[in-house]
């Protein structure tokens, strides 16, 4: 028989207000068990932990259940007071009577009743608690980052600088992601490639880091310290050792109009490329839905002019397997598509353009060599309209754009209209906000010099239609302060587009088993306390795949993501969970169901040797549960027939037993 | 806001399915009405002064026929607030108000046309009688 300690905490107010916690105590110290019962205003502080440590000596308890708020918050703080007073942690039970009971109950009686209640569950299951020892699992000292836009090179610099091995996925043929489309950066409007480009150097020469780009992560399994990860790279038929990046195929390249994704279509790129002049790592990729010598062996002519003989058409896809103790998401976001905005005629005409596609009009290495023209004709726009908020903040009934604020549009829009005031003084900006939002360290200094120093226009109101009309775009819009209904001749519209994550981060989400909101933005594991860990163990978040951010804030976030990354891979062995499910070799039938629906595949079958009531030896196949791998996300106890399969901690006969005391 | 000010406002939030609260003051319904420089009080308002109980000033108002009913805001909200049916739902609470019709029943000789049905002549005249 235990002898069981009950240790009701008030919480301050926050359960003795809608809980009597004398009434609790006292009604739980006739429990089956139970030997000693007291409740306090603060169990979680040093002085109510000393009143549980005391009791356990004092009373020689072997389990001890505390009523306090939900163990996700304090399971880990009770089961160290246990521990520390000598008691195997795993004999600790919380009883939730704060999230689960006084939180949502609003009157005395109703709350206590069901404190007694919750109370009388987790004694009914310690009754039946058997002391665990977690396992240990070593950790290999390698970090995996995928993307590498300024958050993943961020997060790979500070974790090689701390002296582990980093490897780098990216999608594309060359790291820098969006930032290195941008052209000056808010508020310093420092250029963007003159802050980049450097770390992308610092990346290639870091001999910590590897970079594995135009590859993909194709699988991931294993867990924390301990994954797995197939990684495929795409065959770009260039030998990476050879390539010297001198770029003279991708000027005789005689496939000319392919779509440059870099200045996002707005001009032509070869069939083989290097994606922009600083690159890295700097070698040339062949696009196979272009290149003619791939689709009709005909061609050849970059393979003759290569001098390092570098062109290689028979490359094929390449499986890397690779051991990482931590993975960090650094998937990054995308402009959302203008599909869906017809009033805005972006589809109907060239002179609507996405503000990304203004960074790259005004870009020196842009289409226009940085000359602000219109892409229609080439000439230089007198007036132009900017529209904030186009898909941002729209509700879910509205079918069309995303909830949140895309957060960083209210800037880049008072930079595009700063910039051009400053270069060309000679046109008019107009700026169409809802609301102007400019929290960040001198950001809103930043949007009041667009107003006053550069005279740019600021109208509170939507634009309701954009119609093209001979070469003019006439803007219809709202001027909600002078209550008028404008009508402005535009050369240039130039809409905010909202931001959304790749859609590579939700099939990356299945395969890291992270979990995403609505929006596809990973879920941090507490949005406030741990903003940068997924809630799956040794997954970690940076950048804007976690929400919308600025690049300020993404590196701050890069560099919290690293130093979790590092505080991990320091450790030498991980303290498992022992809580993970066992098998009754005796009653397994060898049905192979628990096998089936492991998510971890921590479930193999062995045969085993067992002696006969006749004195005959006969040999079973009997499932087997790797501890290091199990979860104990008690899957397979639910499908094993026979009951073989138990979790420890959740045992099958403690749960009915939990049960039973709530039902009697 | 008196009490059938308030009974008022409610049967209008009722009766059109439209939650003023959700409006976040863009102002793309005006950007995008076309019947904008013929209306006194434009859609923004209208959603405002429901959400504010000051609908007496939009009964009054020649802005509710106006409206062409042509759905542009309701298409274009970003808030899915469709302003258009607010319009519609104090346009019939005008209609249905007795003794408060636009036109007397003697005014309808005068914009007889031959064109027109005989079967809306007759309707007209029932209804501007009441």
């Amino acid at each position: 028989m235990q002898r069981i300690g009950v240790f009701v905490c008030w919480c301050g107010s926050n359960i003795a207000g809608t809980v009597d916690v004398q009434a609790v105590s006292d009604a739980l110290q006739n429990e089956p068990g139970v030997v000693f019962s007291t409740n306090y205003q603060y169990m979680c502080s040093q002085a109510g932990q000393d009143i549980i440590k005391n009791a356990i000596a004092e009373h020689k308890l072997t389990g001890i259940v505390v009523c306090s708020c939900s163990p996700r918050m304090h399971e880990a703080t009770f089961r160290k007071t246990a521990a520390a007073a000598g008691l195997n942690p795993y004999m600790v039970e919380i009883a939730n009577i704060r999230e689960q009971c006084s939180w949502v109950h609003k009157d005395m009686p109703t709350g206590t009743e069901k404190a007694i209640i919750l109370g009388k569950a987790a004694v009914a299951k310690v009754n039946l608690n058997a002391p665990l020892k977690p396992g240990e699992s070593p950790v290999t000292k390698r970090a995996l980052v995928i993307g590498g836009g300024i958050a993943g090179i961020q997060t790979a610099l500070d974790i090689a600088e701390a002296g582990f091995p980093v490897d780098i996925v990216e999608k594309k043929p060359t790291i820098g992601g969006k930032m290195a489309q941008l052209d000056k950066t808010f508020p310093t409007l420092d250029c963007a490639a003159c802050i980049l480009t450097p770390k992308m150097v610092d990346v290639a020469q870091n001999e910590n880091i590897r970079i594995f780009s135009y590859s993909e992560v194709e699988e991931v399994g294993g867990f924390v310290g301990n994954f797995d990860v197939k990684i495929r790279k795409k065959a770009r038929f260039v030998n990476e050792d050879i390539c010297t990046g001198c770029g003279i195929c991708t000027e005789k390249c005689p496939q000319k109009k392919v779509p440059n994704e870099f200045n996002l279509g707005m001009d032509n790129r070869r069939a083989i490329y290097i994606p922009f002049a600083q690159a890295v790592p700097k070698v040339a990729t062949i696009d196979a839905d272009y290149c003619t010598m791939l689709k009709t062996g005909k061609c050849g002519v970059c393979s003759k002019v290569c001098t390092a003989g570098a062109i290689d058409y028979t490359q094929k896809d390449e499986i890397i397997e690779e051991k990482y103790g931590a993975i960090v998401a650094a998937t990054g976001f995308n402009p959302i598509s203008m599909d869906k905005f017809d009033e805005y005629a972006y589809n109907q005409s060239k002179d609507v353009i996405t503000s990304l596609e203004f960074e790259r009009l005004t870009n020196a290495a842009g289409p226009s060599a940085g000359k602000l023209v219109r892409p229609s004709d080439g000439k230089h726009p007198h007036t132009i309209v900017f529209v904030q908020c186009v898909g941002s903040r729209c509700a879910a009934c509205a079918e069309k754009g995303k909830e949140y604020c895309s957060k960083i549009c209210c800037m880049y829009t008072a930079k595009h209209a700063m910039l051009t005031r400053d270069k060309y003084p000679d046109t008019d900006v107009y700026v169409f906000y809802i609301d102007v939002r400019t929290p960040g360290k001198a950001f809103d200094e930043f949007y009041r010099r667009a107003v006053e120093e550069y005279g740019v226009h600021y109208i509170k109101g939507m634009v309701g239609k954009v119609s093209p009309e001979g070469d003019k775009l006439m803007v219809q819009a709202s001027d909600l302060l002078a209550n008028k209904q404008l009508h402005i001749e535009a050369d240039l519209v130039v809409l905010a587009a909202a931001i959304e994550p790749d859609k590579s981060a939700r099939p990356l989400a299945t395969q890291l088993t992270a979990s995403m909101d609505t929006n596809d933005f990973f879920t941090e594991a507490h949005p406030k306390l741990r903003p940068v860990e997924s809630p799956t163990a040794g997954v970690f978040l940076s950048g804007t795949c976690q929400g919308p951010k600025d690049i300020p804030e993404t590196v701050s976030q890069a560099s919290a993501a690293a130093a979790k990354v590092i505080g991990l891979l320091a450790k030498d062995k991980l303290t498992g969970n022992p809580c993970v499910a066992a098998s009754d070799e005796l009653m397994c039938n060898v049905c192979s169901s628990c096998e089936r629906v492991c998510p971890y595949g921590a479930i193999t079958y062995v045969d085993k040797e067992f002696r006969m009531p006749d004195r005959t030896t006969r040999v079973r196949r009997v499932a087997s549960v790797n501890e290091a791998v199990c979860q104990g996300c008690g899957a397979c106890t639910v499908a094993c027939p026979s009951g073989a399969m138990d979790l420890k901690g959740f045992a099958t006969k403690q749960i009915i037993a939990e049960v039973d005391a709530i039902c009697r | 806001m008196n009490n059938s000010t308030e009974n008022l406002q409610k049967e209008i939030i009722r009766s059109s399915g439209v939650n003023p609260k959700k409006c976040m003051r863009c102002g793309k319904c005006s950007a995008t009405c076309p019947a904008y420089d013929e209306m006194e009080y434009h859609p923004h308002q209208f959603v405002y002064m429901v959400e504010n109980g000051d609908i007496q000033p939009l009964l009054e108002s020649k802005s509710l026929f106006q409206c062409l009913t042509c759905f542009a805001c309701i298409e274009r909200c970003p808030r899915g607030v469709e302003p258009a049916k607010l319009v519609e739902a104090v346009r019939l609470a005008v209609i249905r108000k007795q003794g408060a019709n636009h036109l007397k029943a003697d005014d309808i000789p005068a914009l007889l046309d031959e064109d027109m049905p005989q079967q809306a002549i007759v309707s007209a005249l029932r209804k501007y009688s009441k």
